[in-house]
């Protein structure tokens, strides 16, 4: 609004129309002189003078000074009160909005949203493509929205941790005397350390030690290793024999029902082993306590090779290795297991030594051994036979040897004493020696029996042929004489259920069965071969073997056919090889058989040569011993008759 | 005085004769052992007045071939008691009079 000024010297703006160009080339000009325009009013001084008196109001000079309006109420036309006195004169519309109007506050909101969802271009976007769908119009026939989103794996979280070096505690104290103390104990050790190594190369003794020491803690890796792998040989073994352990155990021979009176004999097991390839069989014993050990003894029957000898430990178990091996210097020619201490055997030599061997121990040597001075045979040894122990409970065991002695042999503690029982002195046969003494020749004892049951009374066969019933109390005299062969008697056996019979073989090819009391024998068999061996069975009184150097097993059961073997087998491969020993199990029915090769064969006894009486309807059998006695005695009482009545 | 020098004699001995280095304790493998016993034989040789320099130098070294990290104690009369890793502790006497423990533990 135009401000009322009262200026004298301001002019009228009716005058200024015309005027605002001097006005202003005044104030331009004002150090110029003055120049009068041409239709400048010429007034005279008095009127310039003059002063006007000019106000300004704010009416405005335009604006009505009346107005008059109709008014309907009083149905004339009044004037107006008051005239607007307004002029405008220039009307510019502007943006700005009072900030609590409407528009500002809608237009607030939006800007508000826009400036939260900066951030975030989705929502800027959406806003934009909002902002946009709401300002583009899409074709509605032409636009089709295609869209696609790639699958987006699913996210995992996955986390390890490894494990920390494991930790220990450790804890000691440094101290002086505790570092001095160490020093001593190390410097005292390796003085001990110089010293052993000083001494040892001047003793070989010591070497030996050190051999030892080698090889006790090499055998200390394979000991622990030796039983498992002797279980595993066994197991091999029964693997790879396994027909012949299932033939041993279960196998019967259905063809002896139609055999009558024959039976046969089914080889098993054959054992050998190499470094006794060129050695014969020369005695085997079955171990009574351990019913699948047996021992063969090797050696030569030949005068002229002698040379080392053997002995070795079998178990029916393990047939390709022996279980005990003793290598010796001399043949053996007699071997004996003790009854009741399986570990304890007794062997005679072919150099006329005997020694007693102790499985238990691991050395190869035997506990005992006769020498010269300790009262050793002379001749070779034929037969060893453990005794009961005597009154001190020392064991003892008797020997017979071709020197004619028959000696018991005593192991007192360290030694072994050995007593004279016996002499065989040839009956009649006296020599003369120097000086004229008269030397009694003595016979060669080469085998020899005890009675099961009567302690003091035996047998001897001698190789004159003649069989002495001899006993322990005399030493000089014989109970009896028999004549029993041509040849040399090689074995004498009791029978292990009748007391008075027992059987002898010769190598004049005969086998005999006799009563002691009688001085024939009972029976008399001709094997058509030198007879190497014969042997009662346990488990029947009338049921024997015997092998022949011609390699064949004969068997005889009495009860069933009193002149004839009900088997005569050849077991053996080769013909030339001669059967030296014979054995029966005391339990099984398998028998061992010995050859001059060093072999020993292992046979089964069909059920033809094991039989028992027939079974009487109604009767029950009486088992034991009595049986055999009274099947023996029943046989022998048929041939006694006869003689009796013959004579 | 006699018995001085005798006594004398044995002392300057026993220093000669108990100066190895002896291993008391140790579980590492034969070369880290032999190496480390060197180390500690050649620290305490050179630093042989100031233990602290010593097992500096050890420390360090083991650090930078066995990785970290290594603890180091020397001295003449102390007790212990540490939890190592398996298989990398040493415990030895060296020069009659002196006791190393080196040991590792992250």
């Amino acid at each position: 609004m135009p401000v009322a000024h009262k200026t004298g010297a301001v002019k009228s703006k009716q005058d200024e129309e015309d005027g605002t160009e001097t006005g202003e080339g005044d104030e331009w000009m004002q150090g110029k002189t003055l120049i009068k325009p041409l239709d400048q009013l010429d007034l005279t001084e008095a009127e310039l003078k003059e002063e006007f008196t000019r106000i300004l109001t704010a009416n405005n000079p335009h604006a009505p000074q009346n107005i008059v309006r109709y008014s309907f109420k009083e149905r004339s036309y009044k004037p107006i009160s008051s005239v607007d006195q307004l002029a405008v004169h220039f009307v510019l519309e502007g943006n700005l909005l009072h900030q609590d109007s409407d528009e500002a506050r809608r237009q607030r909101a939006k800007q508000g949203d826009v400036e939260e969802g900066g951030g975030e271009e989705r929502a800027d976007s959406v806003e934009s493509k909002a902002g946009k769908k709401e300002q583009k119009i899409t074709n509605q026939f032409n636009f089709s929205e295609r869209a696609s989103q790639t699958l987006n794996n699913p996210l995992r979280e996955r986390g390890c941790q490894t494990e920390p070096p494991p930790r220990a505690n450790f804890s000691a104290t440094a101290n002086q005397w505790e570092i001095y103390d160490v020093y001593l104990e190390v410097l005292q050790k390796q003085e001990k350390n110089k010293e052993k190594a000083k001494a040892v190369p001047k003793k070989d003794d010591d070497k030996g030690k050190k051999k030892m020491m080698l090889v006790e803690t090499q055998s200390d890796d394979i000991t622990k290793v030796a039983k498992v792998a002797k279980i595993i040989e066994r197991m091999v073994n029964q693997n790879t024999f396994d027909d012949i352990a299932q033939d041993f155990k279960y196998f019967e021979d259905a063809s002896d029902e139609y055999r009558e009176q024959e039976g046969t004999l089914l080889p098993l097991w054959k054992f050998q082993y190499d470094k006794a390839k060129r050695l014969s069989v020369t005695a085997l014993c079955w171990n009574e306590s351990y019913k699948d050990l047996f021992a063969v003894g090797l050696g030569s029957y030949d005068f002229t090779k002698q040379g080392r000898g053997m002995l070795v430990f079998y178990s029916l178990k393990n047939s390709t290795f022996p279980e005990y091996i003793y290598p010796t210097t001399s043949g053996i020619l007699c071997l004996d297991i003790h009854k009741h201490l399986p570990y304890l055997v007794a062997v005679g030599f072919y150099d006329g030594c005997v020694a007693v061997y102790n499985l238990k121990e691991e050395t190869l040597q035997p506990i005992y051994k006769s020498t010269a001075k300790s009262g050793k045979h002379t001749d070779p040894v034929w037969q060893v036979k453990w005794q009961k122990d005597d009154m001190d409970n020392n064991h003892n065991f008797f020997s017979v040897s071709s020197d004619g002695r028959v000696v018991s042999w005593t192991l007192v503690k360290n030694e072994l004493v050995f007593t004279d029982i016996i002499k065989l002195s040839l009956a009649g046969a006296v020599s003369e020696g120097p000086e004229g003494v008269q030397l009694p020749i003595m016979a060669c004892g080469t085998s020899f029996d005890f009675h099961k049951q009567i302690d003091y009374l035996f047998l001897v066969g001698t190789e004159e042929g003649k069989i002495h019933k001899c006993s322990k109390a005399y030493s000089s005299q014989f109970l009896e004489t028999y004549n029993a062969h041509n040849m040399a008697v090689d074995a004498v056996k009791w029978n292990h259920f009748h007391t008075k019979v027992f059987i002898s073989c010769s190598s004049d090819w005969t086998v005999k069965i006799w009563d002691h009391t009688i001085k024939t024998p009972m029976f008399t068999f001709d094997l058509n071969a030198s007879v190497g061996d014969v042997a009662w069975s346990p488990y029947s009184s009338t049921v024997f073997a015997a092998v022949t150097t011609d390699g064949k097993v004969h068997t005889f059961d009495l009860s069933i056919n009193k002149y004839e073997a009900i088997c005569q087998q050849p077991v053996v491969a080769k013909k030339k090889t001669k059967l030296t020993h014979i054995e029966f199990n005391p339990v099984y029915p398998i028998i061992i058989v010995g050859d001059d090769r060093g072999y020993v064969t292992s046979l089964k006894l069909s059920p033809n040569l094991r039989k028992k009486p027939k079974e009487k309807k109604g009767q029950e059998l009486p088992k034991g011993p009595e049986v055999e006695i009274a099947k023996m005695e029943k046989l022998l009482s048929l041939l006694r008759e006869p003689e009796n009545s013959n004579a | 005085m006699a018995e001085t020098t005798e006594s004398k004699k044995e002392e300057a001995d026993y220093k000669r004769l108990h100066s190895f280095p002896l291993i008391r304790h140790t579980d590492m493998p034969e070369e880290m052992r032999v190496e480390t016993m060197e180390l500690c034989v050649t620290a305490c040789e050179k630093f042989a007045t100031n233990n602290e320099n010593a097992a500096k130098m050890i420390k360090e070294s083991m650090d930078k071939k066995f990785g970290s990290s290594w603890h180091v104690v020397i001295g003449e009369g102390f007790g212990f008691e540490v939890t190592h890793e398996v298989k990398n502790l040493l415990y030895m006497f060296f020069g009659g009079s002196l006791a190393v423990c080196v040991w590792k533990c992250a």
